[in-house]
């Protein structure tokens, strides 16, 4: 028993020709449909290139155009052909120009052979269909489409909302259960003769005539009606990008079609020479056979839909540039923001790299230069430590940081004596750890050889930026996770803050901290700040630190917190 | 009207909307494409016709559109590089060459090519040039407007040559594609290695900056404003609004009432801008790998700076070739090493978006 093909052709003729002589050369007949829009001459010469070949018919031509009955009716006509030419086809596979054969067509005719009474259609009911684009899925039978969609765009969409408006629906046919489905199949003669030469057929194509794109419509359709045994799912390989336009298999697709073992593909890209070669040449059958698998290459398809739709998170180029609330995160991984840490301790970063096991950066926003982790001039991705450069577009800066060292969680000191401008950007990403110290900004200015009035003055200024930096962090929109400690409430009790935060950068090494930063020597902080207030200044992002009195720590000596089992 | 800001940084792109000051900014746009129209077929008289092969331009045919002066270096490999992606015709101005790249273009069997003394910097900066010779020929073809010194890489190069990139752009209704100018510089300073023309450039600029890139978009015609890279860490750390700019508009599927506005920076009608998603998703881009600093440049910072032709305000930039002709090192220890478009793609220099 042999097998069929029908082939729909419209343009790269010459590919077409390629294909039919490979099947008619293998002893399967092929009837060629040419669009009647396709220029003669090329059709004609598609003719003269396949005159040798005896089993090869050219069905009358229609045109084509995309959702439009004329892709139906050719293919009606050509099956018939089909059927009636070639007595001993048993199997009618449609196929079109574009298509090629992924294995030798004697592993298909096998595997039809094994299967002779079964029809392999996509064929799934309008309510369970998912991959429509567009929207138009029951709509597709029970309105009617007299406009192009390609040429008359407006007509068409106001007509469908006119007919929704009015609530005008077309009655189905008795009987017929509308079923979607790819376009390309494989049909046994019995049921293709069944639905080409039914009583019904007029009134069945009537009513087609005017579905919106009956050609993933009818044979789904009617096939339901007259085959004992349907198998919904295509032999041809197709696959979809996001707005339901097919994807062309290049080149470099070689090895994926191959471990796609499907028997046929498309579309193909015309001047994909390799591909042509490759699988059209006689010698193609070395590899083992197995089912048919186009799940094996889905994932490929699937991330593709996913970046194009999603892109990826945190990065912001040439052609991605999301609007807010639309970047799938803001930046690309986790990182840590510290404000007052590196002020109380006296070797928090290299402490806090150790303990996290990761690179810690000072100040990247201070007013000088970017303080990279280790001094570093310039950073991953060739960052530049300049400081004019960071502040003519922070945000980018702190992006394409976090981009550059995926993988490597970033942590940072932050203080109100740097550059504020992110500090929303920061506060609304839900990547950003903010651990602040309130206060702690103070201790520099207590060790520092100044003037007091200076300090005085310098003190306001920050505690100003600071507390709006708190302020900023208890609005309901901040999606960061923030903690605050004032100065006080966190030199009582050091060690449970610092635990949590280590295990939070590094959840994995679930230890206990061994080591302990330094903390700065604060005897004599608490007259200190008491002397800010006898000059009129108010310092009240501290905490509560007894004027005069000595600090809580153990016995007067340099804090140095140790751990208690 | 309030102030609008000069360019949206990341995250505060606002929706597109329909207002009363947004018409009347559509408007002046329009004016601003008819008058950019109006001076190309002005300069047209610039021209002088060397070689006009153009009447075996067919039909879908690619079509790449430059302006050169002294390119003979670097346009036996521009030329093969792009006829291997697809590219059908080059269509090229010569602007007073004295090196020989008349003599070397007449000759190509797929270049038609004009000659012209006009001043480069009255043309604006050659683009009125370049917009007459994509009126007069470009229509209803894909254009790829470049400089000498740019190599277009996009995903798939080496497999899926032009004519299968417009399709794919066709197939997602995009009818112009964008790409980010990378500079690529070598090891040490870059007078060290000699170039011979013919030679692949960036087998001797083989760095590049992987991850320094500032995106804005301008608000007026929703364009792009992307700068960074090595000039901008090496010669403009102090004053970064001055950097060049990096995003072009190189391949329009041209139309004659299209026009480039700000070298192919930026084109008009401003929906020809929109080669990226505001909605988190990627759009197919590529990359112009630049070619700018073979050892030629020394020589000619020193000419550039004398001639004053570049840059609106050739005053502010002299500091530039002052640090371009004391033959700098652009290399530094963050800097990646090119091995192919996988690297820019994965590093999101480019995207693929959804064409695999």
């Amino acid at each position: 028993m042999s097998l069929g093909f029908v082939m729909l052709c419209h343009t790269a003729l010459d590919r077409a020709a390629q294909v039919a002589r490979y099947w008619a050369s293998r002893d399967c007949p092929v009837v060629i449909h040419v669009d009647k829009r396709t220029p003669n001459d090329q059709a004609d010469r598609l003719r003269r290139d396949l005159a040798d070949l005896t089993n090869i018919r050219f069905s009358p031509r229609h045109a084509c155009e995309w959702g439009t009955w004329g892709i139906v009716a050719a293919t009606q006509e050509a099956a018939l052909m089909m059927l009636r030419d070639f007595a001993e086809v048993r199997h009618v596979f449609l196929a079109s120009g574009s298509c090629l054969p992924l294995r030798p067509v004697e592993e298909l005719r096998d595997y039809l052979d094994e299967r002779p009474r079964t029809d392999f259609i996509e064929s799934v009911t309008t309510s369970d269909v998912g991959w429509t684009i567009g929207g138009l899925n029951t709509e597709r039978f029970t309105l009617r489409f007299p406009f192009s969609w390609r040429k008359h765009r407006v007509l068409f969409d106001s007509y469908v909302t006119l007919q929704r408006r009015l609530g005008v629906r077309r009655s189905l046919p008795s009987g017929l259960v509308p079923h979607l489905g790819s376009q390309w199949w494989c049909l046994t003669r019995q049921t293709l003769s069944a639905i080409l030469e039914g009583p019904e057929r007029a009134e069945l194509d009537r009513f087609f005539r005017k579905v919106w794109i009956p050609d993933e419509s009818y044979f789904q359709s009617l096939v339901r009606m007259v085959s004992s045994s349907v198998e919904s799912r295509s032999l041809t390989l197709s696959k979809f990008d996001y707005q339901g336009k097919p994807h062309i298999f290049y080149d470099d697709h070689l090895q994926l079609l191959r471990r796609s073992d499907c028997f046929v593909a498309r579309k193909i890209w015309p001047q994909a020479d390799k591909l042509y070669q490759a699988f059209l040449s006689p010698d193609a059958a070395a590899q083992p056979r197995a089912e048919p698998n186009p799940g094996k290459i889905d994932r490929l398809f699937a991330k593709a839909i996913e970046r194009r739709t999603a892109g990826r998170a945190g990065l912001y180029m040439q052609s991605r540039f999301p609007n807010r609330d639309r970047e799938h995160g803001r930046t690309a991984a986790p990182f840590s923001v510290f404000e007052g840490f590196s002020e109380l301790f006296e070797n928090f970063e290299t402490w806090l790299g150790k303990a996290a096991g990761t690179r810690v950066h000072g100040h990247l926003f201070a007013p000088d230069r970017v303080h990279f982790a280790g001094g570093a001039e310039v950073y991953n991705g060739a960052l530049s430590d300049s400081a004019a450069l960071r502040d003519y577009n922070p945000r980018s800066f702190l992006t394409n940081l976090i981009w550059n060292t995926r993988g490597e969680r970033q942590c940072f000191q932050f203080g109100p004596d740097d550059n504020q401008k992110l500090t929303q950007f920061i506060a609304g990403d839900p990547h950003a750890q903010i651990s602040v110290i309130s206060g702690a900004f103070a201790i520099p200015l207590f060790q520092s050889n100044r003037n007091f009035g200076e300090i005085r003055a310098e003190a306001a200024r920050l505690q100003k930026i600071e507390s709006e930096f708190l302020q900023l962090l208890r609005s309901n929109w901040v999606k960061a996770r923030v903690r605050v400690w004032t100065l006080a409430e966190f030199i009582e009790s050091p060690m449970e803050p610092l635990q949590t935060i280590v295990d939070e950068i590094s959840p994995r090494s679930m230890r206990r901290l061994t080591e302990v930063p330094r903390m700065a020597d604060l005897a004599g902080f608490g007259q200190f700040l008491q002397n800010l207030r006898n000059q009129g200044m108010q310092p009240v992002l501290m905490g509560d630190f007894p004027a005069g009195a000595d600090l809580p720590a153990p016995g007067g000596r340099r804090a140095r917190p140790y751990l208690v089992k | 009207m309030a102030a609008r800001p000069q360019a949206f940084p990341l995250g505060t792109l606002p929706a597109p909307g329909r207002s009363l000051p947004r018409l009347w900014q559509d408007w002046r746009l329009r004016l601003r494409r008819r008058i950019l129209i109006a001076r190309a077929i002005r300069k047209r008289r610039d021209l002088a016709r060397v070689a006009d092969r153009t009447g075996a331009i067919r039909r879908g045919d690619i079509l790449c559109c430059m302006v050169v002066r002294d390119e003979a270096m670097r346009l036996p490999h521009f030329l093969d590089h792009h006829r291997r992606l697809g590219v059908d015709h080059f269509l090229i101005v010569d602007n007073g060459s004295s090196d020989g790249t008349l003599a070397l273009l007449r000759d190509q069997p797929d270049v038609s090519l004009w000659q012209t003394g006009g001043s480069y910097k009255a043309s604006r900066f050659g683009l009125d040039w370049q917009n007459w010779l994509l009126l007069r020929y470009g229509r209803r073809h894909w254009c790829l407007t470049l400089d000498a010194d740019e190599l277009l890489v996009y995903p798939y190069h080496e497999t899926r040559p032009l004519p299968a990139l417009v399709r794919w752009l066709e197939s997602q209704g995009r009818d112009s594609f964008g790409a980010l100018m990378l500079d690529m510089y070598p090891e040490g300073p870059l007078s060290a290695q000699a170039y011979r023309p013919g030679e692949d450039p960036v087998g001797l600029l083989r760095w590049f900056d992987s991850g320094n890139y500032s995106v804005q978009v301008q608000p007026r015609m929703r364009n792009l404003w992307i700068q960074g890279g090595p000039r901008a860490r090496v010669f403009f750390g102090q004053d970064p609004r001055r950097a060049p700019t990096l995003n072009k508009i190189p391949l329009v599927k041209w139309h004659w009432r299209y026009a480039y506005f700000n070298s192919t920076h930026s084109a008009l009608p401003a929906r020809l801008n929109a080669v990226f998603d505001e909605t988190g998703g990627e759009v197919t881009s590529g990359v112009l790998l630049h070619t700018k600093f073979l050892p030629s440049i020394l020589a000619k910072s020193a000419e550039e700076k004398a001639r004053r032709q570049h840059f609106a305000d050739p005053a502010r930039y002299q500091d530039y070739y002052d640090g371009l002709i004391a033959d700098p090192v652009l290399h530094c220890a963050a800097a990646r090493e090119y091995t192919g478009w996988r690297q820019l793609e994965a590093l999101g220099l480019m995207s693929r978006g959804g064409w695999v």
